[in-house]
């Protein structure tokens, strides 16, 4: 067999594989991927292709549009705040410590992605509610979670924080007692360490965690929606503003709204990737 | 003293954010007592409700075991044109939010949309029925076998494959004795992340699920409206039983992870 010459054009083929069906399994997903995840995703560019920019543009500057995307915006910002702390913390308590509960604990933080989102909202506001057993005791302080700002962030915190503790853990798991243990008889305080030779190599993992965690919080619908409130302005979200202007058979400013929302979380999506990417690429450099 | 403190921060977070709700809807359940419960649970709306979603479970799941075999095996075993897309494209639906993804499908196969529209003339409709359901609930759940039996498949890598096509099996004898057996548990274990989802999902379905009180409400719809109606008993009644499938779908994730330590660990 002679070697095929390498076109710059063309990537050299790999030889075929002897394995039999290719035909047929590509096939079915090619059919699949198209009818479930290519088709609606192109239905939402053509939809916001027919709108046309100054009617995008006239339906994203309405004050309501605003607000809806400034309550999102802020709420899944403090929400990914608590997480990333919270998030550290039990990752960290979870891979470096044994005490009684410890594998119970550790299941625990997945039954946020286990718990349907509808039944997470109604248990929220019945425990943060007024007559509920946290939002009784806050509700003599003048604070009040349930059909607020703070209850978003507290709806959001609860579905996303799986995903800042699952993304920390296992870098957690990499880092090299050694190098604490050498910092320590070197003279540096606990806070140096953490600051100096801990939390720099589990960048990588929060600023993922985090950011998938945001990314979770702008599209939550379903545990949101019960504890919100929804008062157009001031606790109303862009996924339930999507959903009125379907209601009012507002294709165009519901495609304009889910279309921002869905390049936004793409977006950040690409970005956590090379930013991640590059915090390895520093990090392998530097060991 | 900070290994304490810190023992006691983690636990209280997960105390208040995470156990205490879970709590407050058993509370709130039977409040009334059980038998204010059981009345609840076995209202005919309620069974409607439960038997939809679990129709739409069982027909979700054996379309996503066959394409996530398809999908696996092909992009595992063979290089082609655009498989880094495919892979992406199957990704896509983790990084789309349930409203957006609802109304994806609401403006292909809506009575609008150019598929739905050129339908309609034929009497068939997608959107608003139970077909609908399906659709966004295969959109949704549709990343997760892929995502377990790929990796598998790459690790095992395709020796034990080749030496059976050597021996003179057949494609189908190779699925069945070779990549079957070897996938068996991350097939399990993607189908049942991605029956808990399709049974919970909430925001995609009540988007194209048109809301037809007594025939086209799943569970979690169910319980909406129940809410909206005032109907605490019944709304957090319906809850324990999704509540109970999501505690089921934790004891089996850890069950497996507890017997193939290579699968579970990320969400």
């Amino acid at each position: 067999m002679t070697a095929t010459p390498v076109s710059p054009w063309r990537l050299p083929r790999r030889r075929r594989s002897p394995l039999p069906g290719l035909g047929l399994t590509l096939g079915v997903s090619l059919v699949f991927v198209s009818l479930i995840v290519l088709l609606p995703l192109l239905g939402l560019g053509w939809q916001l292709a027919q709108l046309g920019w100054s009617d995008y543009l006239w339906v994203m500057s309405d004050a309501r549009t605003l607000a809806s995307l400034r309550v999102t915006l802020t709420a899944a910002a403090a929400a990914t705040l608590v997480n990333g702390v919270f998030g550290l913390l039990l990752a960290w308590v979870l891979v470096r410590y044994r005490f009684p509960g410890r594998a119970a604990l550790d299941a625990l933080v997945d039954l946020p992605f286990a718990l349907p989102t509808a039944v997470a909202g109604i248990a929220l506001v019945a425990l943060y509610g007024q007559n509920g057993w946290v939002g009784s005791l806050l509700a003599p302080l003048g604070l009040q979670v349930a059909y607020s700002w703070s209850g978003i962030v507290i709806a959001m915190v609860f579905t996303s924080v799986p995903f800042a503790v699952r993304a920390i853990q296992p870098l957690i798991e990499e880092l090299d007692p050694a190098e604490e243990a050498a910092a320590l008889t070197l003279g540096a305080s606990r806070g140096q360490i953490f600051r100096t030779i801990t939390l720099p190599q589990l960048m990588p993992g929060i600023l993922t965690g985090t950011g998938l965690s945001f990314v979770r919080s702008l599209g939550e619908f379903g545990a949101v929606i019960f504890i919100a409130g929804n008062i157009p302005y001031e606790t109303e979200i862009a996924s339930l503003l999507i959903m009125i202007r379907l209601d009012e058979f507002d294709y165009p400013a519901a495609a304009a709204i889910a279309g921002t929302m869905l390049g936004l979380s793409l977006v950040l999506l690409v970005a956590i990737n090379l930013a991640q990417t590059r915090l390895y690429r520093r990090y392998e450099r530097g060991a | 003293m900070l290994r304490r403190t810190l023992i006691a921060l983690a636990v209280l977070f997960a105390a208040v954010v995470i156990v205490l709700p879970v709590a407050a809807i058993l509370s709130r359940a039977f409040a009334e007592g059980v038998g204010a419960w059981w009345a609840a649970v076995s209202d005919p709306e309620t069974l409607q409700a439960v038997w939809l979603t679990v129709l739409t479970a069982l027909i979700v799941l054996p379309l996503n075991i066959l394409f996530g075999l398809c999908a696996a095996w092909a992009i595992a075993r063979f290089r082609f044109p655009g498989r880094r897309a495919l892979l992406i494209l199957i990704e896509i639906p983790f990084a789309v939010s349930p409203i957006v993804a609802g109304l994806c499908f609401l403006l292909v196969y809506g009575a609008y949309g150019p598929v739905g529209g050129a339908l309609q003339p034929y009497g068939l409709q997608l959107m608003f029925n139970l077909t609908g359901i399906v659709m966004v609930s295969l959109f949704v759940t549709c990343p997760f076998v892929v995502r377990e039996v790929l990796p598998v498949l790459q690790v095992t890598g395709e020796d034990e494959e080749k030496a059976a096509l050597t021996l003179g099996a057949n494609g189908w004898q190779i699925f069945r004795h070779v990549t079957l057996p070897n996938v068996t548990w991350a097939l399990v274990y993607g189908a049942i992340l991605a029956t808990a989802r399709a049974i919970g999902e909430f925001g995609a379905v009540s988007v194209v699920s048109g809301a037809i009180r007594g025939q086209t409400m799943t569970l979690p719809l169910q319980i909406e409206l129940l809410y909206n109606d005032y109907n605490t008993t019944g709304a957090f009644a319906a809850a324990t039983l999704l509540t109970a499938l999501a505690l089921l779908t934790l004891v089996l994730r850890g069950a497996i992870t507890a017997i193939h330590p290579a699968h579970g660990a990320r969400p």
